[in-house]
């Protein structure tokens, strides 16, 4: 005899436990069908700082304001502001005229006015995340932006995976930032220093020879260490030896004690692994060490500064004449999106735009046009529009954000220190538009994880 | 050898600012008892004074660069060249060392106002209150600095006479490739001049006397019907002149940018409590000693012992004098005690 199960035993209308189940089953499912291929319409409801019926939403642009780096904040903040005027449709529309392919119609962002709101990341790890946390938290930003150093684009990073809100990151050079610190949360759309090595390494053997003793000094903090790593990976790959590696100090002020080593070493070469104030006193002070008049090795002493930035130059002055580096954009670039997006700002603000304002502005965009694409905020249907968007008509050619890293490949730029310059604003010589595929890397070299899309 | 003499001009050089700003600390100490937290914004507002000459010196005549039409670019030719061609180039290549006769006026004047317009009222307050409102002031002092030229660090490049460096290695026996720069010469040597012309004035004039003897008593002196008050401010005067001029040579050195002063506050204190509060023999001898060492716990084979000693070797160094001498290398009895 088999055994009846409690489960299976009727009732006196005929319905077993098991048939309830299966009916509310079946009506719970037919409930939910409508929603359930509007894509991620369950989960859309419940994140953070979700717009639901608002007629705007808002972003955050957290930039430094004060510290070493304001006047590149104060950059980047110019660039934000325009990008918003933009997605609204007001101005001339700058880079929205040339982004292919584009899904912005100049009404916002699926149709919801954009508005924004600012913080002062103080170049300082913990005050950009207080900063961050704040807009995320009282301010309520759906994403949020910026940045001008890789320690704070890494904390606040970690900080966007965490609360789940999308980071767009501004200047961030450090090869961590999207290797072994990469997140799921965070887009860089800068290039990094491997990519500087990468495009470097051939014009340094055309200029200099196979034949060269490079002596580093780099900054104390993430972004020189990966420098560093990746300029001595390239050099020494052309056949140059590295004779020392020094780390100074952030904001050493007077490099002296670090320089006059470097005098009788043998090195004829310098690598200066800083960037901002560093760079600008380190380099000035090399130059008054008189290195650029030496002769080693039967070799003119050469520096090298492998990163680049417009508002540096002006700090460096006539130091940075015929001096090698590498920048992620320029003002002068010809194609159409260089030139709608100088147009735009130089008409807004009367200068052009620095390297940290355009990273800033197509980052905006991006995010945003991510947002029409998906037809949702919800970060991971955002996401995934993000990852492995291929774009053009933004400055740098084709552009490709990579899935796996969250990095964008295009052009680099390898550039020198005007001779000549014809204006205020002609500081740098773009020397070549190096190409895409010549920066390329495997994502699995740097290690790290994205981490998950739901938070 | 050669890198331990180097080495050695280095924390000379590096000692001669950290003496300069640490001997004016310690004339306001000294003669005010104000603990004065705006004395690296006086450096700073020192080198902002050649910034400017040099701003003013370079006033151009703008050449419209023609191939830019979405804003202005203009080459600038400065009307000095324009109107006395290389007489105009070379007065605008000194334009470091001529605008000491800029920057004494200058920085006399705002030492004045400075003291005169707030510090004074703070004579009586705790040191505590001294502190805030001189750090408050500072601030205010930098963020008018940032409005004016903007946080980008500025080049004041020395003439271009001085601007390469010096085959100093041959002087001492050693190599030809032992080079020092001009302009560090220069500094130090104008350091040593500053800090004499300082004790000089305290030690052979009687202005300098009545104010030392104010340090000592400032109520028997006043006492004896002198007005030590108003002496009192002009030696702040004085603090603001020397601190100024130190700041405005080491602009060739580096770059100024609104935030140096704060740079090298932190270190003055350090020197002066090293050094003694109110002893301004020991405010020099501190600032010397302090830069020499970090110059050598520089070195790579110092760093390869001890890594990261470079960073920390000032306070390290204050932890164990202060610990032998609580009162610094020179310091008075009394001072800071009460």
């Amino acid at each position: 005899m088999r055994e009846t199960r409690m489960s299976d035993k009727k009732n006196s209308a005929g319905w077993s436990r098991r048939d309830v189940m299966k009916a509310a089953g079946a009506f719970s499912a037919a409930g939910a069908m409508p929603m359930f291929f509007s894509r991620g319409a369950w989960a859309e409801n419940n994140f953070a700082n979700n717009p639901g019926k608002a007629t705007s939403i808002k972003l955050g642009f957290n930039v430094p304001q004060t510290g070493a780096y304001a006047d590149e904040g104060a950059d980047e903040l110019r660039a934000f502001k325009l990008a918003v005027k933009h997605l609204n449709g007001e101005g001339d529309g700058g880079l929205m005229n040339t982004m292919k392919p584009l899904s912005l119609k100049g009404n916002g962002v699926l149709g919801k006015k954009v508005e924004y709101v600012t913080g002062d990341t103080q170049t300082k790890s913990d005050a950009a995340r207080a900063s961050a946390k704040r807009m995320i938290e009282k301010d309520g930003v759906i994403m949020f932006s910026g940045g001008s150093s890789s320690g704070v684009a890494i904390a606040v990073q970690s900080l966007a995976q965490e609360m789940g809100v999308v980071f767009m990151a501004g200047l961030t050079h450090s090869n961590d930032t999207t290797g072994k610190d990469k997140r799921r949360y965070g887009f860089r759309h800068f290039f990094n220093a491997k990519m500087t090595g990468s495009a470097l390494g051939p014009v340094l053997k055309k200029e200099m020879g196979t034949d060269r003793k490079a002596y580093h000094l780099t900054s104390d903090y993430t972004w020189g260490w990966t420098q560093e790593e990746s300029i001595k990976e390239t050099t020494e790959a052309l056949g140059w030896k590295t004779v020392k590696t020094v780390r100074t100090p952030v904001g050493a002020g007077d490099f002296s004690q670090y320089i006059t080593p470097i005098l009788n070493s043998g090195a004829d070469t310098l690598i200066l692994n800083h960037y901002g104030k560093d760079m600008i006193n380190s380099l000035t002070q090399s130059i008054q060490f008189g290195l650029k008049d030496k002769q080693v090795n039967g070799k003119n002493f050469e520096i090298i500064v492998p990163l680049y930035s417009r508002l540096m130059a002006q700090g460096a002055g006539k130091n940075l004449k015929g001096i090698l580096g590498t920048t992620n954009w320029n003002w002068a670039l010809k194609d159409k999106g260089s030139q709608a997006f100088v147009k735009s700002f130089g008409s807004e603000y009367g200068f052009p735009p620095s390297q940290a304002a355009h990273t800033c502005y197509v980052q905006t965009l991006l995010y945003a046009n991510a947002c029409e694409m998906a037809g949702t905020f919800y970060p991971p249907e955002v996401i995934k529009q993000l990852e492995g968007f291929k774009f053009d008509g933004m400055g740098n050619g084709a552009t490709e954000y990579r899935a796996e890293d969250h990095q964008c490949f295009k052009d680099v730029l390898v550039v020198r220190g005007n001779e000549n310059p014809t204006s205020q604003f002609d500081l740098l010589e773009i020397v070549q538009e190096v190409p895409r595929s010549q920066v390329e890397y495997d994502a699995k070299i740097f290690g790290g994880e994205l981490g998950p899309y739901k938070v | 050898m050669d890198a331990i003499f180097l080495q050695i001009l280095n924390g000379l050089d590096k000692g001669g600012a950290y003496a300069l700003i640490a001997l004016g600390l310690t004339l306001v100490f000294g003669t005010l008892g104000v603990v004065n937290f705006a004395h690296g914004a006086l450096f700073m507002l020192g080198a902002f004074c050649s910034v400017t000459f040099q701003k003013l010196l370079t006033i151009s005549k703008h050449v419209k660069d023609e191939s830019i039409t979405f804003f202005d670019a203009f080459k600038d030719q400065p009307y000095l060249e324009i109107w006395f061609g290389d007489f105009g180039k070379t007065i605008i290549d000194y334009s470091v060392p001529l605008s000491i006769l800029f920057a004494i006026p200058v920085m006399l004047l705002i030492g004045l106002i400075m003291e005169r317009g707030l510090i004074r009222h703070f004579y009586k307050r705790t040191h505590a209150e001294q502190i805030l409102v001189t750090f408050g002031l500072a601030i205010v002092l930098q963020e008018i600095v940032k409005s004016m030229f903007g946080a980008n660090p500025i080049p004041t490049p020395a003439p271009d006479i001085v601007s390469g460096s010096a085959h100093i290695g041959v002087l001492f026996g050693l190599g030809e490739s032992v080079v020092y720069p001009w302009w560090r010469l220069i500094y130090l040597a104008f350091s040593g001049l500053v800090i004499a012309g300082v004790f000089a004035f305290l030690n052979l004039t009687t202005f300098g006397m009545v104010v030392r003897a104010g340090m000592m008593d400032r109520e028997m002196v006043g006492m004896l019907g002198i007005d030590v008050e108003k002496k009192f401010t002009i030696i702040f005067g004085l603090a603001a002149v020397v601190t100024g001029l130190a700041g405005l040579m080491y602009s060739p050195i580096l770059p100024p940018d609104y935030h140096m002063g704060m740079d090298f506050l932190v270190l003055s204190f350090v020197v002066v409590v090293v050094g003694g509060m109110g002893s301004l023999g020991g405010a020099v001898t501190a600032g010397f000693l302090l830069g020499i060492l970090q110059s050598f716990a520089s070195m790579n084979e110092v760093k390869a012992i001890i890594p990261g000693i470079d960073q920390i070797i000032i306070y390290l160094v204050a932890v164990v004098i202060l610990l032998v001498r609580p009162r610094g290398l020179l310091g008075r009895e009394g001072v800071m005690e009460d």
